[in-house]
Parts: structure tokens; sequence; C-alpha cells
């Protein structure tokens, strides 16, 4: 094996340095605090994973470096009616094993994706059908409007049909089953990306090199790239530090002061569109772990605004997150398409009005309540629920904080532990960038036949919310579907379903002889990598 | 003897069998797996789809049934995180924890049991005294810190060593090693001495306690009367006999390390099983978790024989009466 | 540790315990004699952590993020009132390590006791019956030893929590702890003990008391088990240091006491995480007042097995 991708590595030299003397051998290492889980770009749904394979695969459109939708596959595409969309595939594209790719591959891609194991179902099935109309011309269809479907297509990476069906990949693989059913592509690549894939060693070590035979002229000068995942946070800097990798992310937010400090290294950040926020069990008749008996304080309002006005911000941002954390009044970030600045105000800090608030709901000395709490899942997690049970003591109320490993963590407080929690914080991302994701999700009520509230994990329902959800679904009139969705961040924002914290850094440390472009997704492109060594 | 063997492989089974029925009690409490194999958009419906199709809404007992089936026949399924055979995975991650448990058990054997003996034999001398309380401080440091200061000093300030994975390794057949390259014995230093300096601490004290013990039996104040040379009687004798409990310890020890190294390759980044393990456990990966720890229970059932037999061969007088 | 050295020293007064050689070699080891100053002085201060320390880190409503990582008071940004400097949460370092080591003691001593109860009784029985008695016991080491203590400790978490009510976590984390590390502990004391006693019992005085008809747990007691002490006690004081570092891995899986109130181990970790960012003070003091309480509880066992061991007389 090794043998084998050195000899592959030697013959690839002497390709490069036979066709150009100028192109010199440059190398990227980089580390991430996990893998991809697949070499399948139909497996998991997740960001990480999904892109790893960006710069092994591609989809009809993608994102560049500032996140604008630009053509990848697709050359121009045009909506021929609210639901068919056409798009005009790009020519003498080819696939890393040499086959060619043509509307085909687009139609074989889509019907893959909708297999049983498939993680890209539910994108995969917004569209109802493919009309080849020639070679390089396909006709989406889809079942209701979908206005963000170009988007989306950015995230379904193109596989080839003939190399799938001679590796018996044509459906995507059972979790429990690689290696035997369909497999064969959840650890072999064949996309049409600039980087092929030449070693992997799962949760070790990944090797990829320059694909030659690449239709596009990306920015970057890489031709062979190192991915390490690291788990460790320490680590991860201490590699960067030591100049055993080129970039590493995500690095603690107390970390930048060194990493600026340090010669040849430092730190790249930005806002994530990821809102960290607390949440409250508002559907319980008695909290599942709280001194109050017989009833559930978050029912009164009086109560859930107490605890919303007791948590300072912007000490949160000073101290715990060392400046860099965007404090909000919203559950989606700027980012966010449905976003208005005009309904971002946070709730102001006043701990004199909570605690006279909580005498008015009749506990005027407080009361005891369980929090639930990740460790390992968003930026200084443990230590911002730790600063919220202080300061929520100063007005009286006394948090039994449980911190645990989000495996844990997740497994207690969603649906599968049966809502398991009475205080709570969460982070959230919606998927599509557009606000109606987050509603769905968090703020309608829960329903599991209509697949509604799945993340409404303290269930606040509020009826004429649940029916503007639906509104902001189907309104295709941005203005209308603005005032819909302000509509909805008044209710919740008076009603105090809520309490949002902040937007999160993405945190990314960096060699300074390599030029990175940070997307706002958190997605490392190496299409933008450029090494000035 | 080969009754005794028999005897033992016998019981050997019936610990591993419960090994396994433990383990699979205990996966009940460590997370829920699905949530880490499906995005935030999947619906219900689907993930219990995937919960049935792995049998985990089945109850314990089928579930651990249904394993020491396929672990009958080699079958250990397939990893939920990384998508690949678990035997495959422990086969590539094996070679890495054993050659970095085996380098730091001999180094860890190397400098503990001379210092043992050393001290045992010169307690009043200050090199003594310097060994034994270096061998505290050692034993006094969370390992994770140790590996951190090494890394904080060895890679990060004078950039002498790197600081995570194992370099460049050869491939021998399906063995992977990094003894043969520069990088690779490079990557394999700070590592095993993080792993050593517990363990050798441990063998020191332990050599010296039992060898003052022996030096105190009547035994040896017999042969010291018959008037033989100190050194024949230090290390013919009294060595000898110190060494019934040290290799019950050390023979422990080896799982000590392994259950060590667990920690050592997190803070490394070392690619062994114990990396994998721990990563298991945060992604609730149960057939990788199942794996790791029978082969545990199979490699301390295996060492536990081996301690047992060695017993009766240098101490005649521990002969199982059967 | 004294609790252990009992069955050797004679029972009687003061006066003759001034007389004994105990007493004669700790009055004239000066490095005996400041380690049980330390650790006398480490456990008091962390018995009377309330009225010792200047703050009280773990009443939440007293902490403000305003206070968060000061320097030690000597350095350039000190505040006068936290002499050791603060950490993230604005908690005072020198009142959390007191309430801390108070914390890892408690853990760490309850769980060495249990740990050697259990370990010694098992491995009495187990060298001195052998057989089937011996086999059963010893396998149920072999299955107690395949289990790292990370998970034998998510059991018994994950037991108890499914027992007790949900409200109980920070008071039950303490005894989840205990009762985890004791539990992956037994095996070494069971195992030590067992071989020593498989010599013991074929010695001849053994053999003797057992023709002259001495029942079984009085040979065990005061026969076999004076002889087995010293191992014992060199594993018990390592443990004490292990117990307490196993209790920070545990914190850092979930399973260890609350953040809101950390032990010694848990500080560490907790500081871990800024030891590349400069505030140093956040882990070094914590990670010094582990070292020397390990350190002088060590020194102090050594000291006992040497001169509490029958054979040196």
């Amino acid at each position: 094996m090794k043998i084998r991708s050195l000899a592959l590595l030697g013959a690839a030299a002497i390709a490069i340095s036979a066709m150009s003397a100028q192109v010199q051998a440059k190398t990227f290492r980089y580390a991430f605090q996990a893998d991809a889980q697949s070499l399948d770009p139909h497996g998991l749904n997740e960001t990480f994973t999904l892109g790893f394979l960006g710069n092994v695969y591609e989809g009809l459109t993608g994102y560049d470096a500032q996140m604008n939708l630009i053509p990848l596959l697709a050359t121009k595409w045009e909506t021929v009616s609210p639901t068919v969309w056409r798009f005009h595939l790009r020519k003498g594209v080819k696939f890393h094993d040499g086959g060619t790719f043509d509307a085909d591959d687009v139609i074989f891609t889509w019907k893959r994706a909708t297999s049983t194991e498939s993680g890209q179902k539910a994108r995969a099935s917004l569209i109802s059908n493919i009309r080849k109309i020639d070679d390089y011309t396909v006709e989406i269809e889809t079942a209701g409007p979908v206005p963000t479907l170009a988007r989306e297509l950015a995230w379904l990476y193109i596989m080839d049909k003939q190399w799938s069906e001679k590796h018996n990949a044509t459906e995507a693989a059972k979790p429990a089953s690689a290696g035997r059913e369909n497999a064969w592509a959840t650890t072999h690549e064949n996309g049409t990306g600039p980087f092929r894939v030449v070693e992997r060693q799962p949760d070790v070590k990944t090797v990829m090199e320059r694909f030659e035979g690449y239709w596009g002229k990306p920015k970057t000068n890489v031709t062979k790239v190192i991915f390490t995942p690291i788990s460790q946070a320490a680590t991860r800097v201490a590699a960067l530090l030591s100049g055993q990798i080129d970039l590493a992310y995500p690095v603690p937010v107390q970390d930048w002061n060194r990493l600026n400090a340090a010669p040849g290294v430092k730190a790249l950040t930005g806002p994530e569109a990821r809102t960290i926020f607390l949440g409250m069990d508002q559907a319980r008749d008695e909290l599942t772990n709280s001194s109050v008996k017989g009833k559930n304080p978050f029912k009164d309002i009086r109560v859930r605004k107490a605890f919303a006005h007791a948590i300072d911000l912007n000490a949160i941002k000073r101290a715990i997150m060392r400046g860099a954390s965007w404090p909000s009044g919203l559950m989606w970030a700027p980012q966010v398409n449905g976003y208005n600045p005009k309904m971002n105000v946070p709730y102001k800090y006043d701990p004199a009005l909570s605690k006279k608030l909580l005498a008015e709901a009749g506990y005027p000395d407080g009361f005891t309540v369980g929090m639930d709490c990740p460790n390992n899942r968003y930026v200084n997690d443990e230590k911002i629920c730790q600063a919220v049970a202080s300061m929520l003591a100063k007005v009286g109320i006394k948090v039994d904080l449980l911190a645990q490993p989000k495996s844990k963590y997740f497994a207690k407080v969603t649906a599968s532990g049966g809502y398991n929690t009475p205080f709570y914080l969460l982070g959230w991302t919606p998927g599509s960038m557009d606000v109606h994701n987050v509603f769905v999700n968090l703020i309608a009520c829960r329903d599991k036949e209509r697949n509604r509230g799945k993340y409404n994990i303290g269930d606040y329902c509020n009826k004429r919310v649940d029916e503007l959800t639906d509104l902001i679904a189907a309104e295709t009139d941005p203005k209308k579907r603005q005032a819909y969705i302000d509509e909805g961040a008044a209710i919740l924002k008076k009603e105090y379903g809520y309490i949002p914290l902040h937007q999160q850094p993405l945190s990314w440390g960096v060699r300074e002889d390599v030029s990175v472009a940070q997307r706002a997704d958190n997605v490392m492109d190496i299409r933008n990598v450029v090494v000035n060594r | 003897m080969l009754l005794f063997i028999a005897r033992r492989l016998a019981q050997s089974v019936l610990v591993m069998l419960t090994v396994a029925l433990i383990a699979f009690t205990l996966f009940q409490y460590v997370g829920d797996p699905i949530n880490n194999m499906v995005d935030q958009d999947t619906s219900l419906a689907e993930r219990e789809r995937i919960r049935k199709q792995l049998g985990l809404d089945d109850p314990v007992h089928v579930q651990f049934w249904r394993f020491v089936q396929n672990a009958a026949h080699g079958e250990f399924g397939i990893s939920y995180r990384l998508r690949k055979p678990v035997a495959e995975l422990i086969a590539e991650r094996f070679p890495a924890t054993l050659e970095l448990s085996m380098i730091s058990a001999i180094l860890a054997l190397a400098i503990g049991i001379p210092m043992g003996i050393y001290t045992a034999l010169n307690r009043e001398r200050w090199p003594a005294k310097l060994f034994m309380t270096l061998s505290l401080v050692g034993v006094s440091l969370p390992t994770f810190l140790i590996g951190i200061f090494l890394i904080l000093i060895f890679g990060v300030q004078l950039r002498w060593l790197p600081t995570f994975g194992r370099g460049e390794v050869v491939q021998l057949g399906w063995w992977s090693t990094g003894l043969l390259t520069a990088s690779g014995l490079k990557s394999l230093i700070m590592p095993a001495i993080t792993l050593a300096v517990f363990q050798m601490t441990l063998i020191v004290r332990l050599v010296r306690a039992e060898m003052l013990e022996v030096m105190r039996t009547d035994y040896i104040k017999f042969a010291r009367a018959r008037g033989l040379k100190e050194r024949a009687i230090n290390f013919g004798h009294a060595l000898k006999n110190t060494l019934v409990p040290v290799i019950t310890i050390i023979g422990l020890q080896v799982g000590s390390i392994i259950a060590f190294a667990i920690i050592t390759e997190s803070v490394f980044q070392w690619p062994g099983m114990g990396l994998l393990f721990v990563q298991a456990i945060s992604e609730v990966d149960i057939p990788v978790m199942a794996a790791y720890l029978m082969l545990i229970a199979l490699v301390f059932v295996i060492i536990n024989l081996i301690v047992d037999i060695l017993y009766v061969v240098i101490d005649p007088r521990l002969r199982v009466q059967s | 540790m004294t609790d252990a050295a009992k069955p050797s020293t004679p029972k009687t007064a003061l006066g003759r315990f001034l007389d004994s050689d105990l007493w004669w070699s700790f009055t004239h080891s000066p490095v005996v004699m400041l380690a049980a100053l330390v650790t006398v002085v480490m456990i008091l201060s962390a018995v009377f952590a309330p009225w010792v320390a200047p703050h009280d880190p773990f009443d939440l409503a007293s902490l403000d993020l305003m206070d968060s990582l000061k320097p030690p008071a000597w350095m350039e940004g000190g505040d006068p009132r936290y002499w050791l400097g603060t950490d993230d949460q604005g908690r005072d370092i020198f009142s959390t390590i007191l309430y801390g080591a108070r914390i890892s003691l408690l853990v760490g001593f309850l769980s060495v006791i249990l740990a050697m109860l259990i370990g010694v009784t098992v491995g009495l029985i187990a060298g001195y019956f052998g057989g089937l008695t011996d086999a059963v016991l010893m396998r149920i080491a072999d299955i107690q030893l395949t289990f790292p203590a990370i998970l034998i400790a998510l059991l018994v978490d994950g037991v108890m929590r499914g027992i007790l009510p949900p409200g109980a976590h920070e008071q039950v984390a303490l005894f989840v702890l205990v009762l985890a590390i004791a539990l992956s502990h037994w095996v070494q004391y069971a195992r030590t003990v067992r071989s020593s006693a498989m010599v013991e019992r074929n010695r001849e005085y053994v053999q003797a008391a057992q023709v002259i008809g001495l029942p079984a747990p009085l040979i065990l007691v005061r026969h076999i088990l004076p002889n087995v002490m010293g191992p014992v006690l060199v594993i018990a004081t390592i443990q004490l240091a292990l117990a307490i570092i196993i209790e920070a891995t545990l914190s850092f899986l979930g399973v260890g006491v609350p953040p809101t109130s950390p032990s010694l181990g848990t500080l560490i970790r907790i500081g871990n995480d800024y030891l590349f960012s400069g505030e140093w003070w956040i882990t070094v003091f914590p990670g010094l007042a582990l070292i020397i309480l390990v350190l002088a509880v060590n020194l102090l066992g050594d000291w006992l097995r040497d001169a509490l061991n029958p054979k040196l007389r």
C-alpha cells in the first residue's frame, strides 16, 4: 500500500516536472478535530465531511470564498417555471478515473441520493424528477416551489454512473454494512474535483494530490495535501506552533494571543452562523430536576423573563469568549436568509428586575433547577454554562449543572432521551442558511408526524407562530415573507420562548506563509489555498 | 500441568463471555449512537429506521447473543463512525499500540528494576534518596500533564521532536512499524516516555520494597552467615526471591500500560487502539467498543495465564494442588 | 494510612507509643517530619476550608466575571484580594485550591479505603483457601481488570443515575466517583495479597495454627494479614495519588464532580485549556498543590512501611 502510493507519488512527480518546469511541489498540511466519516458523498450530511469531500467531488453549483453561489459542473441555469429548472452542464469534465461527465451522471446521482441509506435524502427528495434534454442539458422538476434549489445542489456531489455500476455502489451504503454491500464508495472516490485521494487511513491520515485532468483553473498552487485529524485542542495548537502543520481548526479562542505572538503563525477568525441559546422546558407539569414540586415554574412567563434579564451577555463575551462573540437577540445569525438587523435586540441585563419578577411569581428566595450542557460541542460551552449558573445564582436561582460530552448530552436532551431536561444550552446553524429551518426545527410546536419542532426541546408552542412557520415556507414575495418572519420573531421575543446568547466565532490557526480563505460555513476549500514558500 | 492449562483456558472463555455481557449492559448508558450517524435535519422516523436496522431496539440479551454468534465467526461488525470493518480497523491500529506499549514497558523495566535494586541495596546513599524522591514526583503527575509539558518543551519551544502522530511508517506485510524510519523513532520518544514514567516509578518502588523484604529473611541471613559474597547474595538469592510478586505486578502492568495508553495516545494523537477506543466512546461507536474490550480481555486472560504458569515454574511451593 | 498501621501498633497508652520505634524513626527523619507537617496542614486547611479560605468559590452568587482571569497579586494587573489570581469564572485560585483539595482528599481516601477493604479480603480468602474459591475470585478479578477505570465509572454512573432521583446529581457525583475508582482498583490488592498469602499459608507457623485448630478468619487476620501489609501499603500510597488523577480524567469525561464545585484534578484539567494562552496560574498552582500533597502522603507512606514492618525488628 505504502510502497505503491510512493511509487504513484514518484510517477506523479515525474509527470508534473515533465509537463512544466515552473510547477513546484507544494504540500499543504492541515488538521481538524475529527475525520470525514466516509468518502461516500451521499453518506452523512455533515458540514465537515461534505466540506472535505468538496475538494474531491463537485456539485452542479458551489460556493466561492465569500460564500457567493458559483457554477461548477453546471455552467448556467434558469427557471422555466417555479417548479422546473434547466441546468446547462459543463463540457469536457473528466472524473478521476478518466470517465466523462454528462447528463446521465446527474440523473444517476439524484437517484443514488434518494436510496434508502442516503444521508442526502432530504436534499434529493426536493426533486421530483430530472429529465435529460441532451447530453449536456437537464431539466429538474420539484414538487413545490423550492427557491433555494441551486443552493441545495451545491451539496449534492455528482458521481460517475459507470464507475458506481462497475463497483456495485449504485446505492448509498448501509451504516452497518460497509465492507460488504455497496461499500466501495465509502473507501474509494471518483470525483471531478481538483484533488484526488491517493492514500487514506480513517482517523489517521488522508493524502490527496492534484488531479491533472481538472477542468478548472483554481487559485490554489497546492500539489499535495496531507490531512490529519487531531482531536485534542492542545495537541492541535502544539502541532501548528511547532511547524508540523500549516493550518489547524478549530483552535481555542483563548489561544489567539499566543498564536498571534508566535513567529510565523496567526489566528484567523470571523463570525460563524451558529447561534448559541438557552432553552427552558415549558411543556411538563413538573420539571424533571427542580426544587419546585407540583408545578413548572417555566410555565410562568415572569420566571422566563427573570432568567432572560439575569444573564449578562457582554460579560460572557468579554470574559469567556475573549471578545469574540456577537451577543444576539435573535435565534438566527446575520448570515441567515431572513435576518433583520432591526429585530436583533438582546434582552437587557437587569438583575434587579429579575429578582422582582421572581418574587412576583412566588419565588422570593429563588429555586433550584437542573441544567444540561455539552462540554465538547460548542466554543467554550461548559464555561458559558458555568457563567450562566453564577449569574443566575445572583438572583437566587441555584443551578445544578450537568456538563457532559456531546453524545451523552444529546442522548439525554433530544427526542431519543425523551427531551429529558428542564434547562439547557444548545447551538443551531440552519443547514439551508434560511430562517425557515430555524422555525421548523426549534420554534414550531413539537409534532412528530409532521417532523416539526424536532429540536424544540422545551416545547415552546404558540399557535400563531406555528401558522407563521407554514406561511414563511410557502411565501415567495420577499417583502411579505420578511413581515411573517419579523412577526414570529417579535412573538417569540415577547413570550421569552428562548434566551439567545450569541453567535460564536470561527477560529482557525494558520501559518503566515500560507494564504487561505475562511468561509463563513467553516468549510476548508483547498481551491483557495496558496502556499508561499 | 496440561490439565491446569486446559482448565484455565475453559475459565478464560467464561471470562470473555462475561466481559461481553457486561460490556453490552454498559453500552446502554454511553449515549445514543444514532445521533452521531445522522444530521440535524434527519426525521425521527428515519432515525427509528436506522435504529431498527442496527438492531439497537432489541433487548440487551438479544444484542449480546447476536454479538457472541458473530464474534465466534470472527465477525465484529462495522464501525458506525468510520464505516469500516472493525477487525480491519483494529488490525491497522494494533501495531501502533503494541510498539508504543512494548517500548515503554522495556523503558520502564530497564530503568525501573536497576533503580529499584540500587535503592534497596544502598538505602542511605543520596542517589537512592534522589531516585525515591523522583519516583514520588513521577507518580504525582497526571499522565496528560506530563505529555502536554513534554510537547510544550520539546515540541513547541525547542522543536526537537514531533508533537503528534507516528511519523513515517513502513509496511511489513500487514504490520506497520515506525521503528525503521528516523521520523518514526523520533515520534515515539515523547509518547513512550510519557507512558513509561508511571510504570517506572511503580516498578522502582515495588522492586525496592520486595528486595528489602527478602533481604531480611532468615534465608538471606543464613547465606550471609555462610560467608557468601555480597554480590552473590544480592543477585543470586535476593533478586530471585523478589521476582514472584514483581512478576505479578509487571504482568498486571502490561494491562495498565494498555489502559494508560488511552490517555497518552489521545494527547499525542498516536494512531493506536486507545485513541480509536476513546473516539469510539465519544461517538458511541458500539462495534468498536465491543471489539476493543474483547481484545483487552483476551490480552489480560493470556497474561494472567502466563503469570500463573511462571509462578509454578519459579516457585515450586506454589504448585497448584488439583 | 493510620488505619492500616493499627494491626501492628501495640494497643496501649501514649507512653508506650512515644517509646516505640515508630516514634523514634519519626523524630529522627526531618524529611518525614516535614512531610507529616505538610500533610497535616493541607488536610486541616482542606477540612476547615470554609474558615480558612478568603472566598467561597462554591457560592456561585459571589462570583463575578468582572474578576475573571486576574493574575497573581504580585504581578502586573493583579488584585490584592486574589493573591494567586482568579480563573475564567472569577474564582479565587487560592480558595478554590483549598475547597478542591477537600474534594480530592475525600474521593482519594474513601476510594482507597474501600478498594483496600475489598481487595485485601478477596486476596486473603483466595490465597488461603485456594482451589475453587481462588479460581472463581481470580476470574472475577480478571474480568474486573479488563475494564479500564473509565468504563467502570461510566457503568456505575449510568446505573446510579437510573436508580437515584435526577435532582441528586451534585451530591451523588462524589460517591459515584468513589465507588467507580474503588471498584476499578481493588484487584491490585487482591492479586498481591493472594500471592503473598499463598506463600504464607505453606509456612510452618500457619500450619501450626491450623493444627491447633484456630479458626480460619483468625489465622487470616492475625497471622497472614500483617505479613502482607507491606505491599498493600505501597499500593495504597500510590493509589491515593492515582485516585486523584483518575478523578481528574473522569471529570473530563463528564462523570466527575460538576465544574461548579471542582476538585484539584478538575482544576488542573480546566487549567489545561489555558496552557498556551498565558494564564499559567490557573493550572500551575493547583498542579503544585496536588504534587506537594501527593508527595507528602507518599513520603509518609514510605516511612510507615519501613517503620511498621514486623520483620524489621
